[in-house]
C-alpha cells in the first residue's frame, strides 16, 4: 500500500468498481491508488475504456447503475480539520455527498452540449450551483441590498414599502418556515404605526401585505408547495436579481462577452466553445477545491481548445487549488499536468512527475504509448502496441497488460504486479522492477 | 426586415418578449389558430350554456322534451335543430353537453395526468423493483380490451356520467405513465443529469429541475390529444347504454338516442339526416380542436422547436 504524500488532497485506495451488467460483471477498476496533491494538475491518461472516467466517477460517488465500488477506499483531505485521517466518503451519507459534489469538488463534463440541459437557459443552469451550495449567502446580500431601500422606508414611498416587506419574507424564509408567519404580522404592526399620506402608497401597502397573509397562512407541507407556484414567487425576485448578477459576474470572470446577454440564451443558441465555458461557469461557481476536467477539450476544435486549456491553466492559478485532468491526449498531459498516471484496462500502470514520464517511461505500456504519438520530425513509421484493449468481463489473468507485453514474463500471465517506487516518485506497476531490484536501484543512484 | 413592432419587443420586459415571442409562433401556424378557435368557441358555449339554452327543469343536464312521439322531427322554428328521439331538443342537448364534455375531457385527462406522472416517475426514475411492478400493471391493463374493460367496470359500479368519469380515469393512466417512463429512461441517460449530480443536485431535484421538463413534451402532447379520445370513449360507453341516463345533455346519450334511426327510413335512408349528422359533426369538431391545440401545444413548450 501506497502511503498517502505530504499535502494529499483526494486519495483512492485499491477501489475495485464492477458494472454488472446483463453479459456479465465488468470488472471496470481492478484496485485503483492514485493520490491528488493539494495544489498540483494531476493527469490521468490511458485509451478509451480503461477506466478513467469511472475512477472520477467513484471519487464523487456519481458511478451510474448497473457499476458499484465494492471495494477500497477513498479519502478526502478537504480542510485542515481532517488533514489526518482524512474523510472516507464510501462511509459517508448521500447527504453529505450531495454538499460536497459542485461545492468542493466540481466537475467538467466531456461534451460540453451533451453536459447542459436544454430547457434551462444559462442563468437558471449555473445560477442552479449558487443555489445549491450559496443560498445562505446569496439571501444574506438580497437582504443586505434591501436593507439599504428599507432605510428609505420612512419616507414612505410605496415602492421601498414592497421592498421591505420582500426583504422581511426573504428573512423569514431563509430562518425557516415557521417564523414565515411570524414576520408577517410583525412588519404588519410596523407598517400600522407609518403615516401614510399617499393613498397609493397605502392600497399598495395592503395588498402587497394581503398578499403575504395569503401565503403565510397555509402551513407546513402546503406551503412549501405554494412557494414553488411561479406567481406566488414574486417576493423572490430580489433573490432572483442577485444569483443573476453573481452568474453574469462570473460569466465575466471567464472571458465570456456579453455576459448579461449570454445570460438569456438556451444552450443550443451557443457555439461548442461558448458551451464549454457555461460548463466551466458551473463548476468553477462554488470555488472547488479539486477541479474534476473529464477530457474537457477533446470533442472542441484546436483553438478552442487552446483557448479553454489557457482557461484552466489561468483559473488553476487563481481561484482552484487542484486540478484532475483526465484525456487521452498526452500532448495535453505535457502542456498542462504537473503529475500524471498511466491507466490501462482498470489497472494504474505508472505514477510520476510529467517531465520524469516522458524523459523515463518504465511500464512497456508507457513506453509503447509514447511511442505511438507522431512527432513533427518523424520519418520512419509510426509504432504502435499490438493487439486491442481486453474484453472487462473476461480480463487477463495477471497483469492485464500482458497478452500485449512486448517484454511479457512467464509470471505476468499469473501475478499482478503490485506498484513499486522504482525511482524516487516514481511508481510502477510492471514485474520487470520487482521491490527488490528498486531498492539495489535506489542504492544505485543514490 | 423590422417593424415597429419588433422595435417595441427590444425594449420590453424578457419575460414580456418571450410570451409575445410565443404568442406570435403560435397565431403563425393556421392548424393551431383553428384548433385554438374551436375549442375557445365551445368553451364559450359552455359558459354561456345557461343563457343559450334556458333549463326548463331544475336539473339543468336534463333535456326538455315536447311530447313522447317516438320519430324525430327535422328542425324547425321552435327546434332549430330538430329534435330526437321523444321529441328531445337537439339543440338544447348539444349545447348543454358540451359542458359535460368539458367536464369529462378535461377531468378524465388531467386525473389520468396526474396518475399517470407519479408512477411514469417512479418506475423510470428510480426502477428495480418500483418499474417491474408498474409496468406490469399497465401491460395488464394493455391485455385486456380498452372498451371491454371500461364496460365492464361500468355495469360494476354503476351506470350515469360519475361512473363514466371514474371508469375512464381508472383505464386511462396506463399510457401516459409508459410513455413517461420512456422518455424518463432516455433523459436520465443524458449527460446534463450526470452533470447535475456531479453539481451536488438531490434526486427529487434532479426529478423536477432537470428530467420532467425534458420528458414531459410527448406525455402533455397525449394528453392534449387524448381529450378528444376521452370524449369519444364516453360517448361510445353512452351510446352503448351505459352512460349517462336517457335525456341527459350529454353527446354520447345524444348519439345512443339517435342510433336506432341512423339507418333512415325504408325507401329514404337520409329520412332522419339530422340526428346523425348534427351531433357526429359538433363531437368531430370538438376532437379536432383538442387534436390542432395538441399539436400547437408541442411547439410553444419545448424550446428546442421553438426557435426554428
Amino acid at each position: 500500500m501506497r502511503p498517502a504524500g505530504a499535502g494529499a488532497l483526494a486519495e483512492t485506495r485499491d477501489l475495485v468498481t464492477n458494472f454488472y451488467t446483463f453479459e456479465g460483471v465488468v470488472h471496470a477498476l481492478n484496485g485503483v491508488s492514485v493520490v491528488i496533491r493539494r495544489g498540483e494538475t494531476y493527469g490521468l491518461v490511458g485509451e478509451s475504456g480503461c477506466g478513467k472516467s469511472v475512477t472520477v466517477r467513484s471519487l464523487m460517488r456519481i458511478v451510474q447503475a448497473p457499476g458499484r465500488i465494492d471495494s477500497g477506499a477513498i479519502l478526502l483531505f478537504l480542510n485542515d480539520s481532517d488533514q489526518g485521517a482524512g474523510v472516507e466518503i464510501l462511509e459517508r451519507t448521500e447527504t453529505y455527498m450531495q454538499s460536497i459534489r459542485g461545492s468542493d469538488i466540481s466537475m467538467i463534463f466531456q461534451e460540453p452540449g451533451a453536459a447542459l440541459n436544454p430547457v434551462l437557459s444559462v442563468r437558471d443552469q449555473v445560477g442552479e450551483s449558487f443555489r445549491l451550495h450559496r443560498m445562505e449567502q446569496m439571501i444574506d446580500e438580497t437582504l443586505a441590498g434591501l436593507e439599504e431601500s428599507r432605510r428609505g422606508m420612512r419616507s414612505g414611498s410605496p415602492r421601498r414599502l414592497v421592498r421591505a416587506l420582500q426583504g422581511a419574507l426573504l428573512r423569514a424564509e431563509s430562518r425557516g418556515f415557521k417564523r414565515f408567519a411570524a414576520a408577517v404580522s410583525r412588519i404588519d404592526a410596523e407598517l400600522a404605526q407609518l403615516e401614510s399620506r399617499d393613498e397609493a402608497a397605502a392600497r399598495i401597502r395592503r395588498e402587497a401585505l394581503n398578499d403575504a397573509r395569503d401565503r403565510a397562512r397555509p402551513r407546513g407541507g402546503a406551503s412549501a408547495v405554494a412557494r414553488r407556484i411561479p406567481l406566488l414567487r414574486r417576493y423572490r425576485r430580489p433573490l432572483d436579481a442577485t444569483i443573476r448578477r453573481h452568474v453574469v459576474e462570473l460569466l465575466r470572470s471567464l472571458g465570456i462577452p456579453n455576459p448579461a446577454n449570454v445570460a438569456e440564451r438556451y444552450p443550443h443558441e451557443l457555439s461548442g466553445g461558448m458551451q464549454q465555458r457555461i460548463v466551466i461557469a458551473m463548476a468553477l461557481a462554488c470555488h472547488p477545491t479539486l477541479l474534476v476536467a473529464d477530457e474537457p477539450t477533446s470533442n472542441l476544435d484546436v483553438t478552442i481548445q487552446a483557448q479553454i486549456v489557457e482557461l484552466i491553466k489561468d483559473l488553476k492559478r487563481s481561484t482552484i487549488s487542484s486540478v484532475l485532468f483526465i484525456t487521452h491526449d498526452l500532448g495535453l498531459v505535457a502542456e498542462v499536468c504537473d503529475r500524471v498516471t498511466v491507466m490501462y484496462a482498470g489497472d494504474v500502470s505508472e505514477t510520476a512527475a510529467v517531465a520524469e514520464l516522458f524523459a523515463r517511461p518504465l511500464h512497456p505500456y508507457t513506453q509503447g504509448l509514447l511511442a505511438s504519438v507522431p512527432k513533427v520530425d518523424q520519418r520512419e513509421e509510426l509504432s504502435m502496441i499490438p493487439g486491442a484493449v481486453p474484453n472487462l468481463i473476461r480480463p487477463p489473468e495477471g497483469c492485464r497488460f500482458h497478452p500485449r507485453c512486448p517484454r511479457r514474463m512467464e509470471v505476468c500471465s499469473r501475478e499482478k504486479p503490485p506498484a513499486v517506487e522504482h525511482l524516487p516518485d516514481h511508481w510502477v506497476a510492471c514485474h520487470l522492477y520487482p521491490p527488490a531490484v528498486r531498492k539495489a536501484a535506489a542504492g544505485g543512484t543514490t | 426586415m423590422e417593424t415597429s413592432a419588433d422595435r417595441r419587443l427590444s425594449a420590453a420586459h424578457p419575460r414580456l418578449k418571450e410570451l409575445l415571442f410565443t404568442l406570435r409562433r403560435f397565431l403563425k401556424n393556421p392548424l393551431s389558430v383553428i384548433g385554438l378557435s374551436l375549442v375557445v368557441i365551445f368553451g364559450i358555449i359552455a359558459l354561456l350554456a345557461p343563457v343559450l339554452a334556458p333549463p326548463k327543469y331544475p336539473d339543468p343536464f336534463r333535456i326538455p322534451h315536447t311530447g313522447f312521439r317516438i320519430e324525430p322531427s327535422p328542425p324547425s322554428a321552435a327546434h332549430p335543430l330538430g329534435t330526437m328521439q321523444q321529441q328531445y331538443d337537439m339543440l338544447y342537448g348539444l349545447i348543454w353537453g358540451t359542458r359535460s364534455a368539458f367536464r369529462i375531457g378535461v377531468f378524465v385527462v388531467a386525473a389520468n395526468l396526474l396518475i399517470g406522472i407519479i408512477l411514469g416517475v417512479l418506475a423510470g426514475y428510480f426502477g428495480g423493483a418500483w418499474d417491474e411492478i408498474i409496468m406490469r400493471i399497465t401491460d395488464i391493463f394493455f391485455a385486456i380490451p380498452y372498451l371491454v374493460m371500461a364496460m365492464a367496470l361500468v355495469v360494476a359500479i354503476g351506470r350515469g356520467l360519475k361512473a363514466v368519469t371514474i371508469v375512464l380515469i381508472i383505464t386511462g393512466w396506463p399510457s401516459y405513465t409508459r410513455v413517461l417512463r420512456s422518455d424518463i429512461l432516455v433523459t436520465r441517460g443524458r449527460d446534463f443529469i450526470q452533470a447535475a449530480r456531479a453539481s451536488g443536485a438531490s434526486h427529487l431535484r434532479i426529478m423536477i429541475n432537470h428530467i420532467l421538463p425534458n420528458a414531459m413534451y410527448s406525455v402533455l402532447i397525449l394528453a392534449s390529444l387524448n381529450i378528444g379520445t376521452t370524449i369519444l370513449t364516453a360517448a361510445a360507453l353512452s351510446f352503448l347504454g351505459l352512460g349517462s341516463e336517457t335525456g341527459t345533455a350529454d353527446w354520447g346519450q345524444i348519439i345512443s338516442l339517435c342510433r336506432n334511426w341512423i339507418v333512415g327510413a325504408p325507401g329514404n335512408r337520409f329520412a332522419y339526416w339530422y340526428v346523425v349528422f348534427i351531433p357526429g359533426f359538433v363531437i368531430s369538431l370538438f376532437v379536432l380542436g383538442w387534436n390542432l391545440m395538441g399539436d400547437a401545444v408541442r411547439d410553444i413548450f419545448d424550446p428546442r422547436m421553438r426557435r426554428r
